[in-house]
C-alpha cells in the first residue's frame, strides 16, 4: 500500500458495508415478487407477513448471486454456511427477527482491485452474507398537520440482500468512492444487482475513523445509507473534518451510527454504542445449513459472464490493444459489447477503440447518454471505419459522416444495411476521396505546370518543397484527393 | 347405530366405505356429544362447516372417489392453523385469529377424506404438561375430572378418551403427545422430526416441534400417520425429503421374527430410567403404580416373542436442562412476531411504540409463556450464549449419539412415559420446576428427533391410566406401530378400557 494521504497530519481509515439488493424474481424466503414500486403491501405474502405457522424456504437464485460475487472477487465460497436470527423489535420487521448470516457467511475473503489516478489499489473483503431486507416505515409528520401515525409497507420485507463487508483498507474519500464505483461496476456487470442507487438497490455504509500515522486504529463512526457517489464523498469529507476537529479540541470520538443530511452537508449521530442492542443471534432452526457443493459452484462459473478484468486481458491479447484502451473499454458491459460488435463489423480493433474512446465518448458525454442509447449503432460505426480503412473517405470526412449518423439517424431508412447507409451519406455529402488516378494525374500535371519554382527546388534536393505542391493539389481536388496517393504520384512524376 | 362414538378410525372408515353409515350420520353423532363442551376440550366448533364437509364426503363415497379415511371425524390441536376455525394456540394474544390458509397436516388429513369437528384446547403455545396453561381454561381428565389430562395436547387426549372424537392431531415438542396420551389412556405417536410438515403449526420450538396422531389404538394411529406425513420441502425447509409411507404395512409381523435378520424383536430398557432385573423394574424416581403395569407389559411382550435387554442412556439426565435452554431460546424468538402490529391482540390504550409492545405482550401472554420467553432471551444474551445455548447444543448431540449406541444393541427402547399418573388439577400449578422434572422420560427422544409413542398398559392408583413409551430409531415408525399393535391384539382390554364416566 502506498503512503497514505494525510489530512492535517491525520490518516483517514475507511471500511465499507454495502447492501446489494439481488436481482431475483422472488423474495429470499418466500414466493412473493420483488418488483419495485407496487402499491403498499400488495407484494407481501403470508410468509412475509410472518403469519403464524409460516416458514422460510431458501431461494436458490439468491444463493447463485452470492456464488457469482464470490467467483468475481476471488473469495472463498463456504461449502457450508449458517443462517442466523438477529432479534429486535420494530414494526417493519414482521417476525421480530431478521434472518441473516452471522458466524459463518457464504462468501469469505476476496478483494476488489481498481485504479485511482493511475495507481493500482486493492481493498480486501472480510465477507459477504445473505440476508433479508426489512419493510419500510412511513411516518406522518404531526408538525406538518399529519396525525403522527406510522404506516408499514411490507413489499420490501424479505427482499434478498447480499451485504459486502470490507477490511478498513481505504485511506481517503476518493479511494472510498473509487472502491464503491468499482464494486458497483462488478455487481451490475455480473447481473446480480441492478445497481439502482435511488431505489436503494446499492446502499453503502462507511465506517470512518482517523488516527496519527503509526498509531492504533481510532474509534469509528458509521455513516449509514449513502445512496449516491456524490453524497458519499461529501459525507466522508465532512465526517473526517469533524472527527479531526473533535480530537484537536481534546474530545474523544464516541462510537456511533450517523446519518448524512445532503441539505446541510453534515453528518449527525442517530445512536451511540451505549444504546446498541443485544441482537441475541442464534442459528435459525427453521433453515438447515446452506450447503454449496463444488458442482454447484462450477456450474455457476460455467454460466457466468466474462468478468471485466479477464475481458480486458483478452482485448490486449486478441486485439493487440494497449492496456489503457482495454481497461477503458471494459468500464461497462455495454461499452465492451459495443466495441466487440464494431470490431466484428470492420475488423480494425485499434481504429474502433480510437473512435469509441474519442468521438463516440465525446458525443455520449455531451448528450448525457449511455452507450446503449447511442444513435450510432456498432454496425454503422464499423461500416464507417471500414470506409476509412479502404480509403473511400479521409479521417476528417469520416467525422462529418459520424455527425450525420448521430444527428439524423432517426430519419434514415432503418432496414438499409449499415454499409449502404454510410455510403449513402458519403455520396450525399460528396465526401468520397478521389481515388481515380487518371483524374488526379490531370490535376497534378496542371499544378506542376503552375509551380515550376517548387519543382526545381525539390529536384535540387529540398524535400520540403513538395508540401508547397500538395496544398494546391488538395485544393484543386476540393479535398477529395487521397493525400497518400497524391504523395505517391508526385514522387513518381518528379522522381 | 348407537355405539358409533365407541368406534375407532379403522372401524368407522370400513363402515363408511361400505355405506353402512353416512358421513353426516357420523358427524352428527359426534357433534351431539360435543354439546356443552365436556371437559373443556374444545376451543372452537362450527357444525355448519363440519356438516358441509361430511356432505362432501358422502358425495365422494357415492361417486367412488373417496379417500382412505373419507368421512371419519378428526379434531385438531389449536396450534394447527385452519381457515374454517379460529386458531388461538391456547393464547389470549391470538384470540379470534383466523388463518388465511390450512396447515399442511390439516390439508393432508382433509385430502384423505377426514371431516373436521373443531379445534382442541392445549397449553398456551404448547408450553406445559398439564393443559393448565391454556388462556381458555384447564381441561379435565375424563378418567377423573379432578385430575389433569396432561399436556400440552391435553384437549386432544381428553377428547379421544371421552369419545368426543375418534381421532385428534397433537404436537409433541418435549412429550406433548406421549404424556397426555398416557394420562388419558389412549395411543399417540410422534414421528421422526421432519416426517410431518411444520407448515401451519404455530411454532413453539422449531427444532423440536413435530405433529402426530392421537387415537385409541396403534392401528388407528398408523392410518392417521400415513395420511399426515410426507415431504413438504417447498414450504418447510426442515421437512424430510422421504416419500410418504404406509405405516400399517408391518402391523401384523409377529414379534418373534420382527427383529433384525428375522430374529426376535429386542427391546432395550435403559437402566437409568428403570432397572430391569430378575424380571422386574425398579426405580426410586418412578412411582410403583407406574412400574407395575410396565413390568407386566414387558412380560407380555416377552410372551409374544420379544426379548428384553438392559441398555444404557447415560446422558439422559441432562435432557431437562438442555431442553429448557433450547426450547426457551427458540420460543423467545418465535414468539416475537406477536407484537400487536399485524394480527392478534393489541393493547387498547398505549403511549409510544415501546409502551404498545409492552402492554400488548404483558396482556396477551400467560405466566408460563412469559417465563419461557425470559429464560430464552437470557440464554441467548451476549456473554451467556456460549455457556448455555452452545453448551446445550453440544449435549444435545451427545444425547443423540447415546441413542445410536443403544440402537446398535436393540430394535426399540421401552420405558415409562412419566414418573407418575395424572396429578390433581392445581397440584403443581405454582411449581414450574416440578412440572419440568416430570418431563424427564419424554425429553431425550425429542432432543434426538427420534420417533416415539405411548400406549396404554394398565391402570395405577385411583384407576388412573399408565402408558408405556416406545422409542424407535430414525424413520422406524412402522416398527413401533408393529410392536404396539401386536401388544394391543393380544391384550385388547388395555387400550379398550374406558373412563368410568362412559360406562
Amino acid at each position: 500500500m502506498s503512503a497514505a494521504k494525510l489530512v492535517h497530519g491525520y490518516e483517514v481509515v475507511i471500511g465499507f458495508e454495502t447492501h446489494t439488493q439481488l436481482a431475483t424474481q422472488s423474495k429470499i424466503f418466500s414466493r412473493a415478487s420483488t418488483a419495485f414500486g407496487a402499491e403498499p403491501n400488495t407484494q407481501a405474502c403470508a410468509v412475509d407477513l410472518a403469519l403464524p405457522g409460516t416458514l422460510p424456504v431458501m431461494n436458490r437464485a439468491a444463493v447463485e448471486c452470492a456464488i457469482q460475487l464470490g467467483l468475481a472477487l476471488g473469495s472463498h465460497i463456504a461449502p457450508r454456511s449458517v443462517f442466523a436470527r438477529k432479534n429486535y423489535f420494530y414494526p417493519d420487521l414482521p417476525k421480530g427477527y431478521q434472518i441473516s448470516q452471522f458466524e459463518i457467511p457464504v462468501v469469505q475473503g476476496g478483494a476488489v482491485s481498481f485504479f485511482l489516478d493511475g495507481e493500482p489499489k486493492t481493498v480486501r473483503l472480510v465477507r459477504a452474507h445473505l440476508e433479508e431486507d426489512a419493510g419500510k416505515s412511513l411516518h406522518e409528520d404531526a408538525s406538518l398537520g399529519g396525525g403522527g401515525q406510522s404506516g408499514i409497507d411490507l413489499n420490501r420485507a424479505g427482499t434478498p440482500l447480499l451485504e459486502i463487508v470490507t477490511e478498513p483498507d481505504m485511506r481517503s474519500s476518493e479511494e472510498a468512492v473509487a472502491y464503491a464505483k468499482e464494486l458497483h461496476k462488478i455487481v451490475t456487470w455480473i447481473g446480480m444487482c441492478d445497481g439502482n442507487m435511488q431505489e436503494g438497490s446499492f446502499r453503502c455504509d462507511a465506517n470512518v475513523s482517523v488516527r496519527k500515522p503509526g498509531t492504533p486504529l481510532g474509534t469509528r463512526r458509521e455513516i449509514k445509507n449513502l445512496n449516491s457517489f456524490k453524497f458519499m464523498q461529501q459525507a466522508i469529507d465532512f465526517e473526517v473534518r469533524w472527527q479531526i476537529e473533535q480530537i484537536e479540541d481534546g474530545h474523544a470520538i464516541q462510537q456511533a451510527t450517523v446519518l448524512f443530511n445532503p441539505d446541510t452537508g453534515e453528518t449527525r449521530a442517530m445512536r451511540t454504542k451505549e444504546d446498541a442492542a443485544d441482537y441475541r443471534y442464534f442459528p435459525d432452526p427453521d433453515l438447515p445449513l446452506l450447503v454449496i457443493a463444488p458442482e454447484w459452484v462450477e456450474r455457476v462459473r460455467s454460466e457466468m459472464t466474462e468478468l471485466p478484468r479477464a475481458m480486458a486481458e483478452r482485448f490486449v491479447r486478441n486485439y493487440g490493444l494497449p492496456e489503457y484502451d482495454a481497461a477503458t473499454l471494459t468500464q461497462s458491459k455495454g461499452m465492451a459489447a459495443y466495441f466487440e460488435q464494431t470490431v466484428k463489423a470492420c475488423g480494425q480493433p485499434k481504429l474502433a477503440s480510437n473512435w469509441i474512446m474519442g468521438e463516440v465518448s465525446r458525443r455520449m458525454n455531451a448528450d448525457g447518454i449511455d452507450i446503449e442509447q447511442s444513435p450510432v449503432s456498432a454496425a454503422r460505426l464499423g461500416a464507417l471505419i471500414s470506409r476509412i480503412y479502404d480509403s473511400t473517405i479521409s479521417n476528417n470526412a469520416a467525422k462529418d459522416v459520424f455527425d450525420a449518423l448521430w444527428n439524423v439517424s432517426g430519419d434514415l431508412v432503418v432496414d438499409a444495411g449499415a454499409l449502404s447507409t454510410v455510403d449513402a451519406i458519403i455520396e450525399a455529402k460528396g465526401l468520397k476521396q478521389m481515388n481515380d488516378s487518371g483524374e488526379l494525374e490531370k490535376i497534378i500535371d496542371e499544378v506542376l505546370a503552375a509551380h515550376p519554382k517548387n519543382v526545381e527546388e525539390y529536384k535540387a534536393g529540398n524535400a520540403k518543397a513538395l508540401n508547397g505542391l500538395v496544398g494546391p493539389i488538395m485544393k484543386a481536388s476540393k479535398g477529395k484527393a487521397n493525400p497518400a496517393q497524391v504523395n505517391d504520384l508526385l514522387k513518381k512524376k518528379l522522381g | 347405530m348407537s355405539d358409533l362414538h365407541h368406534m375407532g378410525v379403522a372401524e368407522l372408515a370400513a363402515l363408511l366405505q361400505t355405506k353402512q353409515v353416512s358421513a353426516v350420520e357420523v358427524a352428527t353423532r359426534f357433534l351431539a356429544r360435543l354439546g356443552g363442551n365436556p371437559h373443556n376440550a374444545f376451543l372452537d366448533v362450527n357444525s355448519e362447516v363440519t356438516l358441509e364437509q361430511a356432505r362432501a364426503s358422502d358425495a365422494k363415497l357415492a361417486a367412488g372417489t373417496a379417500g382412505p379415511l373419507e368421512g371419519v371425524p378428526i379434531a385438531h390441536k389449536d396450534v394447527f392453523v385452519t381457515k374454517d376455525f379460529v386458531t388461538t394456540a391456547g393464547s389470549k394474544i391470538l384470540s379470534g385469529y383466523r388463518s388465511p390458509f390450512d396447515a399442511t397436516v390439516v390439508r393432508k388429513l382433509r385430502d384423505a377424506g377426514m371431516v373436521t369437528l373443531g379445534k382442541l384446547n392445549c397449553d398456551e403455545f404448547a408450553m406445559g404438561s398439564s393443559n393448565e396453561n391454556s388462556a381458555f381454561g384447564a381441561v379435565s381428565n375424563p378418567w377423573e375430572t379432578s385430575h389433569v389430562p396432561g399436556g400440552s395436547s391435553g384437549g386432544s387426549a381428553a377428547a379421544v378418551a371421552a369419545r368426543l372424537t375418534p381421532a385428534a392431531s397433537g404436537t409433541d415438542t418435549g412429550g406433548s403427545i406421549r404424556q397426555p396420551a398416557a394420562f388419558c389412556g389412549i395411543t399417540g405417536i410422534k414421528p421422526t422430526y421432519g416426517r410431518a410438515s411444520r407448515y401451519g403449526m404455530v411454532a413453539y420450538a422449531s427444532s423440536l416441534d413435530q405433529a402426530g396422531p392421537m387415537a385409541r389404538s396403534a392401528e388407528d394411529c398408523a392410518l392417521l400417520l400415513s395420511a399426515m406425513c410426507g415431504p413438504d420441502v417447498d414450504r418447510d425447509s426442515t421437512s424430510l425429503d422421504v416419500p410418504a409411507e404406509d405405516f400399517s404395512s408391518d402391523l401384523l409381523s409377529p414379534l418373534a421374527t420382527a427383529g433384525r435378520e428375522g430374529g426376535p424383536l429386542v427391546i432395550g430398557v435403559p437402566e437409568e430410567w428403570s432397572e430391569w432385573s430378575e424380571g422386574g423394574l425398579r426405580n426410586n424416581d418412578v412411582s410403583f403404580d407406574v412400574l407395575l403395569p410396565l413390568t407386566n407389559a414387558l412380560h407380555q411382550l416377552i410372551q409374544l416373542g420379544a426379548k428384553v435387554k438392559r441398555i444404557h442412556l447415560a446422558d439422559g439426565n441432562l435432557a431437562i436442562p438442555v431442553y429448557y435452554i433450547v426450547a426457551c431460546a427458540e420460543a423467545s424468538s418465535n414468539l416475537s412476531r406477536f407484537d400487536g402490529v399485524k394480527f392478534g391482540h393489541r393493547a387498547a390504550q398505549y403511549g409510544d411504540l415501546l409502551d404498545m409492545y409492552q402492554k400488548t405482550r404483558s396482556e396477551g401472554f400467560g405466566a408460563e409463556v412469559k417465563r419461557r420467553i425470559m429464560t430464552g432471551a437470557y440464554v441467548l444474551s451476549h456473554g451467556y450464549y456460549d455457556a448455555y445455548y452452545l453448551q446445550a447444543q453440544k449435549i444435545r448431540r451427545m444425547i443423540a449419539d447415546d441413542f445410536q449406541r443403544a440402537f446398535a444393541q436393540c430394535d426399540v427402547i421401552a420405558g415409562p412415559v412419566a414418573p407418575t399418573t395424572a396429578w390433581k388439577l392445581g397440584e403443581k400449578a405454582d411449581d414450574p420446576v416440578a412440572n419440568y422434572l416430570a418431563d424427564i422420560f419424554t425429553l431425550p427422544a425429542s432432543l434426538a428427533g427420534l420417533p416415539c409413542m405411548s400406549l396404554p398398559v394398565g391402570l395405577g392408583e385411583g384407576n388412573m391410566p399408565v402408558g408405556m413409551q416406545l422409542i424407535g430409531n430414525y424413520l422406524d415408525e412402522a416398527r413401533l406401530l408393529n410392536v404396539a399393535h401386536q401388544f394391543q391384539m393380544a391384550h385388547p382390554e388395555l387400550h379398550n378400557a374406558q373412563p368410568g364416566s362412559l360406562a
